[in-house]
């Protein structure tokens, strides 16, 4: 405990000398404002227009955690169909690839194209983005059962559901967190790229990405900062909320956390 | 032999099965062997004879290429409920605590949560596990895992129990007291037991009779009745005549193993 508050202490510092150093840097080699502003004028970006950014944040926030929450329901879905049915498996996994392959900024004009310019249209960006990892970790935890385990259930005559729901899924959950921690981050991106496209869902603000198109016409680029800050937290906070989740979940029994436990 | 005589039938028979596998390998060849009710046989051969094979074909796990196998009369597959499998490792379900896995059979057979719950609480106090009914696997040492293996094996009440090198992986002390233990467990229930190990010490301690397999193909070399007196303790293993059948039996394995590279060297000559 007292070496991690160490440890943030020092990551703090570093935090702190930097934005030192971005302070006097801007103003040593005289930099205008729209093109790199000073920490403080970013700071008072933030205070000035906070309702407005956390109206924007708040959007973006949404349609980040109906794209995840999405992706996980669908994937783990998908993923369960694959361990069942293997034909079905080697027909459609290398799709799943495919999936995650796509350049995401090259098709989101034509999902809002198709779809609309809402938030919904925005969360199905960040849902495509975030499901190729999701029902590839799955899956990949569903089919891995040791073959021995597999036998113990056989020779209770087990049937394929108490196999499926007592064996391999509690068997793919550490695998499921692991999707889950690579989507929670690429979420928020796959949001921010779709508002870039959606434009203002809503009379008003709209979310971090078009937030940052406009600021960025308007050459606000305080404000332009403040909302790529808001972007980074947010992020942030949602690889940290999937960490805590399978931290959570996890933690009894799973090798991974076996420091976490005392004896 | 004796067996018939008697005008029993065999708990476990054993009837010219053969068994090969799909890359064409002949893993057993012709085995028949009986084991009588209540008996303790230990099936011991070099690696590649074949012993887990027959064993997982009595489980019903895999089936045989010819020949026939019944437990209790019935096919393997439909004896089930009458055996339990240990395996190896201990193979335990890391997320579920000890007693939740010593209670997995009898949840998968749907019975009632109380009776669930007496059945295994009493079960872990005959091995001795209560005070970790609440741990996971991880939390445990190596024989303890395995025991909570067993007590998950002998919960459903078993009238066969067959035995995947269970205590393999201990090292030799756990490997003597787990061997103690599962003889004073023996003696109360008194189940069918198919013992697979490649320690001679190890078989000659628990069985009354001991099955010697050759490779390439599995066959059965010798079967040798154990000449030691029951019940078998920890101060056997001190006894001249422990030692000399540890001996007796060495002396058959390295005899078949010795005749296997001459074959071996005969083919390749």
């Amino acid at each position: 405990m007292k070496r991690q508050l160490w440890f943030a202490l020092k990551s703090l510092a570093v935090f702190v000398c930097l934005l030192t150093l971005w302070h006097f840097a801007v103003i040593a080699l005289h930099v205008p404002k729209y093109i790199l502003p000073g920490p403080w004028p970013v700071a008072e970006a933030v205070k000035d227009r906070f309702p407005d950014l956390a109206s924007s944040l708040l959007l973006t926030t949404e349609a980040a955690a109906m794209g995840l929450a999405g992706s996980v329901i669908v994937g783990v879905a998908v993923a369960l169909l694959f361990a069942q049915w293997r034909a079905l498996r080697q027909l459609l996994f290398p799709y799943t690839i495919l999936l995650q392959t796509v350049p995401i900024v090259a098709i989101a004009p034509l999902i809002i194209m198709w779809a609309g310019s809402g938030i919904y249209s925005v969360a199905l960006i960040a849902f495509i983005i975030c499901l190729a990892p999701i029902i590839a970790n799955t899956t990949q935890g569903l089919i891995g059962v040791e073959e021995n385990l597999l036998n113990l259930f056989l020779m209770h005559n087990a049937t394929r559901m108490q196999v499926l729901f007592k064996l391999r899924l509690p068997n793919a959950l550490p695998n499921l967190f692991v999707g889950i921690r690579i989507s929670s981050g690429i979420a928020v991106v796959g949001a921010i790229v779709g508002e870039l496209f959606a434009g203002s869902s809503r009379v008003g603000v709209g979310g971090l990405g078009y937030a940052i198109t406009y600021a960025h016409s308007q050459l606000e680029t305080d404000y332009l900062f403040a909302l790529v800050f808001a972007a980074t937290v947010l992020g942030f906070a949602f690889f940290f909320i999937g960490m805590f989740l399978e931290w959570y979940f996890l933690h009894n029994w799973h090798e991974s956390n076996r420091s976490e436990i005392p004896d | 032999m004796v067996k018939a005589d008697k005008g029993r039938v065999a708990e476990v028979a054993i009837a010219s099965v053969s068994k090969q596998f799909r890359g064409g390998a002949l893993a057993l060849h012709n085995i028949s062997m009986q084991v009588e009710q209540g008996e303790f046989v230990s099936l011991l051969g070099p690696s590649g004879c074949g012993k887990s094979t027959l064993l997982r074909l009595v489980s019903g796990l895999t089936q045989p290429t010819s020949g026939q196998i019944t437990a209790n009369g019935m096919m393997p597959a439909s004896a089930r409920a009458l055996m339990s499998f240990i395996f190896q490792d201990a193979t335990l379900l890391p997320w579920r605590t000890v007693e939740q896995n010593v209670g997995l059979g009898l949840e998968l057979e749907h019975t009632a949560k109380s009776i669930r719950k007496e059945k295994v609480a009493k079960m872990l106090e005959l091995v001795g596990l209560t005070h970790v009914a609440t741990r996971f696997p991880r939390q445990l040492s190596g024989g303890m895992k395995m025991r909570v293996s067993i007590a998950r094996a002998l919960v459903s009440r078993p009238r066969i129990l067959l035995l995947d090198e269970p205590f393999a992986a201990l090292d030799e002390m756990s490997r003597d007291r787990m061997n103690e233990e599962l003889l004073r467990l023996y003696r109360e229930h008194c189940w069918t037991v198919l013992f697979v190990t490649h320690s001679v010490a190890e078989a000659v301690f628990l069985s009354k009779r001991i099955v010697i397999l050759a490779a390439h193909p599995g066959r059965i070399a010798h079967t040798v009745p154990v000449e030691l007196p029951w019940p078998r303790t920890a101060e056997l293993r001190l006894t001249p005549a422990y030692e000399q059948e540890v001996s007796r039996i060495s002396r058959l394995l390295r005899g078949v193993q010795a005749m296997q590279a001459e074959a071996m060297e005969g083919g390749a000559a």
